[in-house]
């Protein structure tokens, strides 16, 4: 019975998303200010829903789901979505919802091809540490993610204005200004909670494997993002590091966010890759 | 009503030279005009537009052969002889004249198509007129629709959304830049008259300062002056360039005065904080390669020439769309109308019923000796045997396919009926 419910919300999860992704996408097209909201409201429904699924998951497991690839992809999503919908709030930044709402779809759609099965927790997970760690460093990528679609949105609006020949996008991409803006409030809000993720994650570490710091290849690529941000905002403080390069240093480092999440499970392996 | 004319007169830069046009008895205020209107007989509602480009006359009028001429009279008064007159004025009736309200509403019959203005002075030209009470219902009805047939262009094509003048076009730019230019120092370089010209469409847009470098200082002082900016001499360039975010260059030097190594430094000075470079003079003052730095934006001339460009064409496919617009809209409004024209025969066999009815009812009951239950049973009977009978002859007259034969179905509906009498 709750199995099959669980299935409904994440089918209804899915359909809100797309509806939501459906109607930006018509709003790119004809611009007209009715769609807008009524995208919004969907966005905001499937936020809801997303949120809904994961709590009856939790009640349905046992624990906070955020170790299967299924569960932490859905998780990944609903950060993306409420990093969104809470910085909707403080300021709009033109068709920023289609760009995120897009990356949110292929997330659930990539989440639902995977195995929804519940499995027992491993014993390293029993822990409060689970939902600490995991949940804050995937809330992390969340605004990280922000950073990576704004920077997209940077570059192809950079290329519009360099080249000087007003393509599609022109009228209806934001200014630069905004995008840079944006780039560098989600990347403060993203780097913080990434650092906390990592602390929290090596305190776990000292409690369930006895040191700090592993090298294991997880523990290593979270590093190596890490830096990858903080060199970033570093550069933007000290030497101005703006605009086009900020946009390409935000997709590189969320290309590492990417590798960190899936390439070190299926590629590399180690002790932390719980999620097969 | 249905010999009631919606008469359109009127003259336009399109017409009539400005020379012309500046002429007009109808051209100046909208009081006295508009009373004059109103007294010419026949004469029943009317509303006249003043603008700059155009003077237009609307009128309801009960139409004979006097009243164009009298308004024709009016118009262009003594400034213009009786024979030269036709070939300034235009005049439209009904359907026409709607639509060329329309289109005037749209801002699709202006100079710069697409441009709001228009909008604005309809509207205050039609607050003069119901002011003074000389619109009626169907203007009333026209002119509000014009007003939202004009949003409704606005809303569904992208007709206003270009700029279509290079100074325009550089401050829709700067927006794409910089998101808002109120924090933003304009600096100009070379104290030239296009520079002028540009640089007050971005005070306008509300920028923080503007400084002027020329080669001689007292000339920058002057432009300075008019913005309320500062002045500096051209030794000053590079250390402005470090403040400035929209620079604008019209020198008349004959090689290029900024270079892309100058820029590099300068860049990194800047903290790498974008600017914005407009070229205008001939031959230019800016060198290409600049654009090619990061948070650079160089535009020359041909540039922007060719922004306004993409612009015109792309405007002048929204034009086409907003005319399909004016068109469906002019069409509904006609069929507005003449449902308006069956209006009083329909009243009329409504009442030529209820009176029938009436009469009979009141025979009848005075000889039955009902109850007052039983007397409503039978009133409610007759009353729907009557609206039964007249629904077919109603909806017949409503009917919308054959709007153009309303005078023959009004005719015979009034001869079936008896409803000779006209009211």
């Amino acid at each position: 019975m709750m199995d099959e419910t669980s299935h409904l919300l994440f089918y209804m999860v899915l359909g809100t998303s797309l509806l939501a992704l459906v109607v930006y996408g018509v709003f790119f097209v004809n611009q007209q200010e009715k769609l807008r909201h009524l995208a919004r409201k969907a966005l905001l429904a499937a936020g809801v829903l997303q949120t809904l699924y994961i709590l009856l998951r939790y009640f349905e497991a046992g624990y906070t789901p955020i170790t299967s690839q299924h569960e932490t992809i859905v998780f990944f999503a609903w950060s993306v979505t409420w990093a969104y919908l809470s910085f909707r709030w403080r300021y709009t930044v033109k068709n920023f919802g289609l760009f995120i709402t897009a990356f949110v779809c292929i997330l659930l759609l990539v989440a639902s091809i995977a195995p929804r099965s519940i499995n027992p927790l491993a014993p390293a997970l029993q822990s409060l540490w689970l939902p600490v760690h995991a949940g804050v460093a995937v809330i992390s990528y969340g605004f990280l993610a922000l950073a990576f679609c704004g920077g997209i949105m940077y570059l192809l609006q950079e290329h519009e204005l360099k080249s000087k020949r007003f393509g599609y996008f022109f009228t209806r991409l934001p200014s630069l200004d905004a995008l840079d803006q944006l780039n560098s409030h989600c990347l403060a809000i993203g780097f913080v909670l990434l650092t906390l993720g990592i602390i929290t994650g090596s305190i776990w570490a000292r409690q369930a494997w006895g040191t700090y710091w592993h090298w294991d290849p997880k523990e290593t690529w979270s590093l190596i993002t890490w830096f990858l941000y903080a060199a970033q905002i570093h550069q933007r403080f000290s030497a101005g590091w703006r605009g086009k390069r900020a946009a390409v240093m935000a997709i590189i480092g969320f290309a590492s966010v990417l590798f960190t999440l899936w390439g070190v499970t299926f590629l590399l392996g180690g002790i932390h890759s719980y999620a097969q | 009503m249905p010999s009631d004319t919606i008469l359109l007169l009127g003259v336009n830069h399109k017409t009539t030279p400005l020379a012309v046009r500046e002429q007009l008895a109808l051209g100046k205020g909208y009081a006295e005009p508009l009373h004059a209107l109103h007294n010419i007989a026949g004469c029943k509602e009317c509303y006249l537009l003043s603008t700059c480009n155009r003077v237009e006359i609307l009128m309801i009028a009960h139409e004979n052969d006097q009243v164009e001429d009298r308004v024709t009279e009016l118009l262009f008064g003594t400034s213009v002889a009786p024979e030269q007159r036709q070939k300034y004025l235009y005049t439209y009736r009904n359907l026409e004249a709607v639509h060329h309200l329309f289109m005037v509403a749209t801002s699709l019959d202006s100079m710069i198509v697409g441009e709001a203005q228009i909008l604005g002075q309809l509207k205050e030209a039609y607050r003069h007129a119901t002011e003074a009470k000389y619109t009626g219902p169907i203007l009333n009805k026209l002119l509000h629709k014009s007003f939202s047939v004009a949003k409704r262009v606005r809303s569904e094509t992208q007709i206003g959304a270009s700029a279509v003048s290079i100074s325009y076009a550089a401050v829709e730019l700067a927006k794409k830049i910089f998101g808002t230019l109120e924090d933003k120092n304009v600096l100009l370089i070379g104290a030239g008259e296009m520079a002028e010209l540009a640089a007050e469409h971005l005070v306008g847009q509300g920028v923080h300062q503007v400084v002027v470098v020329n080669r001689t200082l007292s000339r920058a002082m002057d432009l300075a002056k008019r913005f309320n900016g500062s002045a500096a001499p051209l030794e000053e360039l590079f250390s402005q360039l470090e403040q400035a975010d929209i620079v604008i260059s019209s020198t008349g030097a004959p090689n290029i005065i900024l270079h892309k190594q100058d820029m590099k430094p300068i860049m990194r000075a800047r903290r790498n904080e974008p600017i914005f470079f407009i070229d205008i003079a001939v031959p230019r003052d800016l060198d290409p390669g600049l654009n090619d730095l990061d948070n650079v934006y160089l535009y020359d001339i041909d540039d922007l020439q060719n922004v306004v460009e993409v612009n015109k064409s792309e405007r002048d496919k929204e034009a086409i769309k907003a005319r399909r617009i004016v068109d469906e809209e002019a069409l509904k409004f006609q069929a507005w109308l003449d449902g308006l024209a069956v209006v009083p025969t329909i009243a009329a066999l409504r009442k030529k019923a209820d009176d029938i009815c009436q009469g009979e009812l009141e025979r009848t009951l005075c000889r039955l000796h009902l109850s007052p239950d039983e007397q409503k049973i039978i009133e409610k009977m007759a009353l729907s045997i009557s609206s039964k009978l007249l629904h077919d002859p109603v909806t017949y007259l409503k009917e919308e396919n054959c709007r153009d034969q309303n005078n023959i179905k009004i005719e015979m509906i009034r001869a079936a009926f008896g409803l000779r009498v006209e009211l």
